[in-house]
C-alpha cells in the first residue's frame, strides 16, 4: 500500500519540490516500520496469546526487506545516478551510510531463507540462529537513523523508533535470562 | 609576388576553421555572461535598457503578496541567467527552524511572523549605533533585483530573483570602527510566534556571521523581496541576509540586529555541530560534509527525479568574484 502510494505520487509529480528526497526518506521510514512489526510479532503472539500472529511474521519481514531494496535503489539512483565508484566511496566513507548498507547486507540472507524449505534445509535450529541476525539489523538500523538525523539534533522520530525497538529486544532479553534462570534452578532441583 | 587583396585566390579567399578554431561553449558562455555584465552595466544607455527589458521580462511574478521591484544590478554576477526556479517551490520548501524542521512547515506556520512594525539594531563598533526602522531601511539605497543561485548545505539548489541592495551600503552608513572585523547578525526568536523556538534543535536566536570584507562584498545582499513582491514570511521576511557564495544557512532570516565585533562570532550551526559546519561555509566541492558529498546538486524543480545530480560549483560560481577574499586560505580547514 505505502509503495503504491509512493508510486503514484512520482509518477504524478505530488511529492513535494524534491520527490527524490522524498522517496528516499519514505522508503527508509517503511523500512523501519516494517522491522517493527517484523519484531513486535513474537512478544505480541507471547504475551496476548495469540499463536495466529506468527502467520503474519513472515510477510512482515519480506516488507522489511522489499523497503530496504527500494531504499537502497533509491539512494544508488535517484541521488548517486548509479555511479557505482561514487557509491563505494561513499559507503567506505561515510560511518552512517556504512551502517545502513551493512544493515541492508545482513538482511539478505534472510530474506534468501524466508520460506519453508529454507528452514528445512537449513535446519529448524540453525535457521533460527541465523535469523536472531535481525537484532543486530535493529540496532543499525535505529544507528543509521540516529547519525543521519544527528547533524541537526533532530531526534524526535529516532527516539519514537529507537524505543519501539528497544522494547521490543529487551522483553527478549528479559524473557531469555529468565529462561535461563529457570533452566539453571530445575537443574540445581534435579 | 603581391597579392592583391580585393581579388583573392580560391584557395587563399576563405580558410575553412579547424576544430581548433571554433570556440568552446564555455568560453561562448562566458562571452555571453560578460555580454550580460556590460549590458547590465557600465556600457551604453541603450544596452542597459535592452538587458533591463529582458531581465524583468524573464522573472515572474507571482501576485501573492505586496509588489516591491528593484532595478537591473550592476554587480558582477547578480544577473544569472539560468532558469528560475518556481515561486511556488521556493516559498514551499523552505529551511526555517524556527517554524519547524521539515520543510514544508515553514510555509504551514509562519504565518504567526509579525513583521509590521520592524526595525533592527545596529550595535557594536560602529559609528552610529541605533534603530531602524524598516521604511528607513526600505529607503537607504536603491533596490536592485538580484538573480542568484542558492545552494543549500543539504545538497540541493534553486535559483531565486531576489530584490534588496548591497549590505556594504547599510555598512557604510553606520561607519565600522577600525577594530570591527566581523558582522553578526542576529534574527527573531519570538517563543510566541515561532513554534520551532520551543524546540532545542538549536540555540535561540539563531546567529549567523562574516568577515568584514565578506559583508562589504557588492554580492552580499540585503533583501527585502523576492520575484518583485515582499518576501514570504517563510523566506525571512521583512529582510534577510542573502550570501550567494555561501551555503544557504549562513543567509540569516528575518534580522533583528546587526553587530559589528572584533572577534569572529559563534554562528548557530557552528556551535551545535562544529565539526560539520563551519565559520566560513563557502560553497566548496571538494570540501565533503561528514554525512554526505557537496560534488553535486539537485536544482529543485528541474532536474527530473532520475536525472543525474548537476556539479557543485566552486563558491557556487562566484569564483571570479568572490575567491581573491579567501587567497592563501585552507579551505579544507576553514570550511
Amino acid at each position: 500500500m505505502p509503495f503504491a502510494w509512493l508510486f503514484w505520487g512520482a509518477a504524478n509529480n505530488a511529492l513535494g519540490a524534491n520527490p527524490a528526497e522524498y522517496l528516499i526518506r519514505a522508503t527508509g521510514d517503511w523500512t523501519l516500520r516494517f522491522l517493527c512489526l517484523t519484531l513486535a510479532v513474537t512478544p505480541l503472539r507471547v504475551t496476548l496469546g495469540l499463536p495466529e500472529l506468527l502467520k503474519h511474521r513472515r510477510m512482515f519481514g519480506r516488507f522489511t526487506y522489499f523497503y530496504v531494496v527500494l531504499h537502497l535503489l533509491c539512494y544508488s539512483w535517484l541521488d548517486m545516478g548509479f555511479e557505482w565508484a561514487d557509491i563505494a566511496r561513499d559507503i567506505a566513507k561515510r560511518p552512517f551510510i556504512l551502517v545502513g548498507f551493512s544493515a541492508f547486507v545482513l538482511l539478505t540472507p534472510l530474506a534468501a531463507t524466508s520460506f519453508n524449505r529454507a528452514i528445512r534445509w537449513l535446519g529448524a535450529k540453525r535457521w533460527q540462529r541465523l535469523h536472531r541476525t535481525v537484532y543486530v539489523v535493529a540496532v543499525l538500523a535505529v544507528l543509521h537513523f540516529f547519525w543521519m538525523r544527528a547533524g541537526k539534533n533532530n531526534f524526535a522520530e529516532v527516539f519514537v523508533y529507537g524505543f519501539v525497538l528497544f522494547v521490543l529486544l529487551a522483553w527478549r532479553l528479559v524473557r531469555s535470562s529468565f529462561w535461563l534462570r529457570f533452566v539453571r534452578l530445575s537443574d540445581f532441583t534435579r | 609576388m603581391h597579392r592583391n587583396l580585393f581579388s583573392r585566390s580560391s584557395d587563399s579567399g576563405f580558410t575553412h576553421p579547424t576544430i581548433g578554431d571554433v570556440t568552446p561553449q564555455s568560453l561562448y558562455l562566458q562571452r555571453r555572461e560578460w555580454l550580460r555584465q556590460v549590458a547590465a552595466g557600465a556600457a551604453g544607455l541603450s544596452l542597459a535598457a535592452w538587458g533591463a527589458r529582458e531581465a524583468i521580462a524573464q522573472v515572474p511574478h507571482p501576485g501573492k503578496l505586496a509588489p516591491l521591484a528593484g532595478g537591473v544590478s550592476r554587480v558582477s554576477g547578480a544577473n544569472t541567467i539560468e532558469k528560475i526556479t518556481s515561486y511556488a517551490d521556493a516559498s514551499s520548501y523552505n529551511n526555517y527552524y524556527e517554524f519547524g524542521t521539515d520543510k514544508s512547515d515553514p510555509a504551514k506556520y509562519a504565518h504567526t511572523l509579525q513583521t509590521k512594525p520592524w526595525s533592527v539594531e545596529i550595535e557594536g563598533l560602529v559609528k552610529k549605533p541605533g534603530r531602524m526602522d524598516l521604511d528607513d531601511l526600505l529607503k537607504l539605497s536603491p533596490l536592485e533585483e538580484r538573480i542568484y543561485r542558492l545552494r543549500c548545505v543539504e545538497g540541493w539548489s534553486m535559483v531565486i530573483p531576489w530584490v534588496g541592495y548591497s549590505l556594504a551600503e547599510l555598512i557604510k552608513r553606520v561607519e565600522p570602527l577600525g577594530n570591527a572585523k566581523y558582522v553578526e547578525f542576529v534574527t527573531l526568536a519570538d517563543p510566541k510566534t515561532m513554534l520551532g523556538v520551543h524546540s532545542r534543535v538549536l540555540d535561540w536566536p539563531y546567529v549567523e556571521g562574516l568577515r568584514m570584507d565578506e559583508a562589504m562584498h557588492p554580492l552580499a545582499l540585503l533583501s527585502f523581496g523576492m520575484y518583485g513582491e515582499v518576501l514570504p514570511n517563510q523566506n525571512g521576511a521583512p529582510v534577510r541576509l542573502v550570501v550567494p557564495w555561501k551555503y544557504g544557512f549562513k543567509s540569516a532570516k528575518s534580522l533583528v540586529k546587526i553587530r559589528f565585533v572584533e572577534k569572529q562570532p559563534v554562528n548557530s550551526w557552528g556551535r551545535s555541530a562544529p565539526q560539520e559546519y563551519g565559520f566560513y561555509s563557502n560553497v566548496n566541492p571538494n570540501v565533503d560534509h561528514p554525512r554526505w558529498s557537496q560534488a553535486s546538486e539537485r536544482r529543485i524543480g528541474e532536474d527530473g527525479l532520475f536525472a543525474k545530480k548537476r556539479k557543485t560549483l566552486m563558491f557556487n560560481g562566484y569564483e571570479a568574484q568572490v575567491g581573491q577574499l579567501y587567497a592563501g586560505m585552507d579551505l579544507k580547514k576553514l570550511y
